[in-house]
């Protein structure tokens, strides 16, 4: 059972676009590719299972109507068919979950690289750190900071929460993560394509939850260079933070009250 | 008055009236299980009644990207509440409270339960709660705005000051115990009140979901009662148990509150399928098929619901993923042996497609989308994915409107017993198709919209309006429910005393339907020989026994 | 009183081989306690069972063989009515009150409770009376 599961959790990865989506996407990172194989594989069963399911429902609907006043077998137990439908759940449940392993194990490594974000999450933005530059990004709710990182590199975000909880969340990369007061959460992600993405908060942390938004923006690792060297100078640096810290006092004392409809870039 | 009750062999016709007081009085003093039963069931469908307009103010608003209905902080407070109301308030109290106050006693041949008065405290401290609860509306703050599950340390009184926050944990400190007090009389009822002959392994399936069920809330319950007194000592107190300041770990609060919140899924959940159970073997005129399969799986389902809280905390980052997969994952066993047991009681049966029995199929649907999404977030990576998306939200209110579906069987099915009248048919066809097309078409966009990336308890959306056509389908979806409702209390007021059920208007099998429609004072003044879990079937159709543990199914002729 | 016995003893022991895994594993302790907890909650009356089970004849409900005569006697003592848990639900309410409107509600919270506890309390003991 494992091993059949493994050859069609392999089967998904090798044929990943001729089997149907299910409604979500493969995404832009190696993670976000195999989380959706995963999510292809889960689908297959589910609809196997789903549809034996409801074709039994109908049929007892459709075949076993009530005629007359007919009593029927009063039959209770079949103690190989309830073994059966015992066993059988398990076997597939094993399978799930060594499916899910494979693909966690992979999501979860935090391979070692020279690129690092540090991600601070607060009420209601966010501030991306780049540790061995000056670069600084910071924004708050509509104004959408964005994150740069460099394509085909693994790259070790340090996600960290200021007050409350809150959600770092990639439609595109296939994934979130909390962020949470007094915990250091880490993880990678490796983009396959360059692009811009849309993020935003996913976990309730107050009044502009629904407006906590950023950017992730995927370079090459030649522009992601010229990026960083943009901030170089202590002029740059101190002009970035001043900047930063006048955002940040602008968007506090004055929050948008109607609401923009587009989405706004450093 | 107290009655010092001796069993009787039996009587020859039913014994005096109850006596006592009469009106608001008796409203009041009552400890009869039927009379504080109907309270909870009526007291739970207003509650359901209010937390579904909140659902439809929600709705509304989401109806269009920049909905201005109402603003940024009141969206916050109508989602809260509308959670609260619907778990705290409608789904537990009628799940545990209404129905199976009414009806267990009266399925294991008791009197009332063990603990009457204790019975009626718990209704008024239900009562209370909610009113402590909802009054968070009038204060100058406004209600609870945190989410249902007010995670901290937003819900701390430097997040969230003002007293909705405060009335929301008073009004959970009352309806806590309450449930508490329910789950004691349940066990204590179940254990020693059983009338001769009826075995544990005779007790209807329904009975034994609750005595399970109230197992459940002894376990979990005191949790969050004592993670709610934790949160109000650190916001009135100064203590810093959730708090990082202080030395104190936020994340506790989330293990404190779903080591109560998983297990409450199952407290709610469980109560439903054991109507469902029930309706499903009578109306198909057949045994429950498997059941002490059945038995084992709900057992085992409460046993691994305490091994699963921090599913809900995937994403934290500090809960260990494969201990949590697994024990999730391992759920879908026993929930499918039911699902398969109830196909099993509906095959080669003589299926009558009675109101109550439409909606138990409906929830079975419905609560197959539901239990099949839940698998997906069973897997750690899969979760990472849609966690808190709109995927979870539909994966959970298809579970829940399952649940509502199997109620309003409940409703159909049991009603008729206690008011001795019984619903129009009619009327509860078109509603259950008002509902159960409502529910899909509520839910299923909501899947969608979750994989295209929409969070939940967003007041507004206005970087995708491509969200809005699933939104408005799914508003759409929650009208038609709402169209349900209020073809149930058209119901209600239609049917009023017009058609007088029986004592056995389904050929019930279980030892409700031998006593009178409604029930006398202490239930029984006859009782008949209790040999299997079907006592009334055996009596009324004493050669179509079920035949026994072990027989073999002929091949079909 | 046996079938009641095996189900809470097994329940225990189940939260206590999974929350001995589960501690052992994580190293998370609120889990471990609470599961620990949990598995008390299943020996404490689930032991009680067992003890009696052992040492008490087989109820009339617990024998598959039972007439509704075999059951005769003494059920138990219902009360037909009774304004105590009203007043004790009352007083719960205002002490609740009291964490959210101010400390002066819990006069009326603790009286209420006081008052109806000793007025169950004398119900019970004088056997009737609303």
């Amino acid at each position: 059972m494992l091993a059949a599961a493994g050859v069609v959790a392999g089967g998904l990865a090798l044929s990943g676009c001729t089997v149907p989506s299910f409604g979500a996407s493969p995404g832009d990172t190696t993670s976000s590719r195999s989380v959706f194989h995963l999510w292809q594989g889960f689908s297959i069963g589910a609809l196997i299972i789903g549809g034996l399911v409801v074709a039994l429902i109908v049929w007892a609907v459709v075949r076993y109507r009530r005629h007359g006043e007919r009593i029927p077998d009063q039959h209770q137990y079949h103690i190989p068919l309830e073994m059966t439908y015992t066993i059988v759940p398990i076997l597939i449940v094993l399978g799930l979950f060594a499916a899910t392993m494979v693909v966690e194990n992979k999501e979860v490594a935090n391979p070692r690289t020279n690129v690092r974000i540090d991600v601070n999450a607060f009420q209601w933005g966010w501030k991306f750190t780049y540790p061995g530059s000056n670069a600084v990004v910071v924004g708050q709710t509509t104004q959408a900071p964005t994150m740069v990182m460099p394509v085909d590199t693994n790259v070790h975000i340090n996600l960290t929460s200021s007050d409350v909880v809150h959600g770092f969340y990639v439609k595109a990369f296939n994934f979130s993560r909390y962020a949470l007061p007094g915990v250091l959460n880490q993880f990678t992600l490796r983009a396959v394509a360059t692009g811009t993405f849309f993020g935003q908060c996913t976990q309730l942390c107050g009044l502009y939850h629904s407006l906590m938004w950023f950017n992730v923006k995927v370079v090459t690792p030649s522009q992601y260079t010229a990026w960083l060297a943009s901030f170089h100078g202590s002029a740059a640096a101190t002009a970035a933070a001043a900047a930063a810290a006048a955002v940040r006092q602008q968007t506090s004392s004055l929050v948008p009250t109607k609401l923009a409809t587009t989405t706004g870039t450093h | 008055m107290v009655d010092v009750l001796e069993r009787p062999a039996t009587l020859a016709e039913p014994p005096h009236e109850a006596h006592g007081p009469t009106g608001l009085l008796k409203w009041l003093t009552t400890t009869d299980h039927k009379v504080i039963g109907l309270s909870y069931t009526v007291t739970a469908v207003i509650m359901m009644v209010i937390g579904g307009a909140l659902a439809e103010i929600i709705r509304a608003q989401l109806a269009s990207p920049n909905g201005t209905l109402v603003s940024l902080a009141q969206f916050n407070e109508l989602f809260t509440m509308h959670g609260s109301v619907m778990i705290y308030l409608f789904a537990g109290p009628f799940a545990f409270g209404a129905l199976a106050n009414i009806i267990v006693p009266i399925q294991i041949g008791a009197p009332d339960m063990a603990f009457p008065r204790l019975n009626a405290l718990s209704y008024w401290l239900y009562l209370t709660g909610a009113i402590t609860m909802l009054s968070g509306f009038f204060t100058a703050g406004g209600a609870a705005n945190f989410g249902w599950v007010g995670y901290a340390p937003l819900s701390n009184s430097l997040n969230t000051p003002g007293a909705g926050a405060d009335l929301w944990i008073g009004g959970l400190l009352l309806t806590g115990f309450s449930a508490i007090f329910t789950g004691v009389n349940l066990v204590a009822t179940i254990f020693y009140l059983r009338a001769p002959g009826m075995t544990m392994f005779r007790m209807p399936i329904f009975t034994w979901n609750l005595l399970v069920t109230a197992i459940l809330i002894l376990l979990a319950f005191p949790v969050l009662t004592a993670g709610l007194i934790m949160l109000y000592a650190d916001r009135h107190f100064g203590t810093h148990i959730f708090s990082v300041a202080g030395g104190g770990v936020p994340v506790l609060w989330q293990h404190i509150f779903w080591f109560w919140g998983h297990p409450e899924v199952y407290i709610l959940a469980l109560p439903f399928f054991g109507m469902v159970t029930e309706i499903i073997a009578v109306f198909s005129r057949k045994p429950v098929f498997g059941y002490k399969g059945m038995v084992f799986a709900t057992i085992s389902i409460a046993a691994l619901s305490l091994g699963v809280w921090a599913h809900h905390m995937f994403t934290t980052g500090v809960v260990l993923l494969p201990f949590f997969s697994m024990m999730s994952l391992l759920i879908a066993v026993p929930t499918g042996i039911k699902i398969f047991n109830w196909i099993g009681t509906m095959w080669r049966g003589e299926i009558w497609f009675s109101t109550a029995m439409l909606m138990a199929l409906g929830f079975l649907v419905t609560f197959l989308i539901g239990g099949l999404t839940g698998i997906y977030l069973a897997s750690p990576p899969l979760d990472f994915f849609t966690h808190d998306t709109y995927f979870v939200v539909a994966h959970f209110h298809s579970v829940v409107m399952a649940l509502v579906l199997a109620g309003m069987a409940g409703l159909y099915y049991w009603g008729p017993k206690f008011t001795g009248y019984l619903l129009n048919e009619t009327i509860g066809k078109v509603q259950f198709w008002f509902l159960f097309v409502g529910t899909q078409v509520f839910t299923l966009p909501l899947y969608l919209l979750g994989l295209r990336g929409m969070p939940r308890r967003m007041a507004v959306y206005p970087h995708d309006p491509q969200w809005q056509f699933l939104n408005d389908l799914s508003s759409v979806g929650a009208i038609l429910i709402g169209v349900s409702t209020l073809l149930f209390v058209a119901n209600l007021v239609v049917s009023w005393k017009r058609y007088p059920a029986g004592d056995n208007p389904w050929d019930g099998q279980t030892l409700e339907w031998f006593t009178t429609s409604p029930p006398p004072h202490h239930n029984f003044y006859r009782l008949p020989p209790i040999r299997s879990e079907r006592p009334t079937w055996d009596h009324n159709h004493p050669d179509h026994r079920a035949l026994p543990h072990g027989h073999r199914v002929e091949a079909p002729e | 009183m046996r079938v009641e016995a095996r189900f809470l003893l097994s329940l225990g022991l189940f939260f206590g081989i999974v929350g001995l895994i589960y501690w052992l594993w994580s190293g998370e302790d609120a889990g471990g306690v609470m599961l620990g907890a949990a598995m008390l909650l299943g020996f404490l009356p689930g032991g009680y069972y067992y003890y009696w089970s052992r040492r008490m004849r087989p109820r009339p409900e617990d024998d598959p063989q039972a007439t509704t005569a075999s059951g005769s006697g003494v059920v138990g003592a219902f009360p037909g009515s009774s304004i105590w848990p009203f007043t004790l639900g009352m007083g719960a309410f205002f002490t609740v009150l009291a964490l959210v409107f101010g400390i002066w509600l819990l006069v009326p919270g603790l009286g209420l409770v006081t008052w109806a506890l000793f007025g169950g309390v004398a119900e019970s003991r004088r056997g009737g009376g609303v």
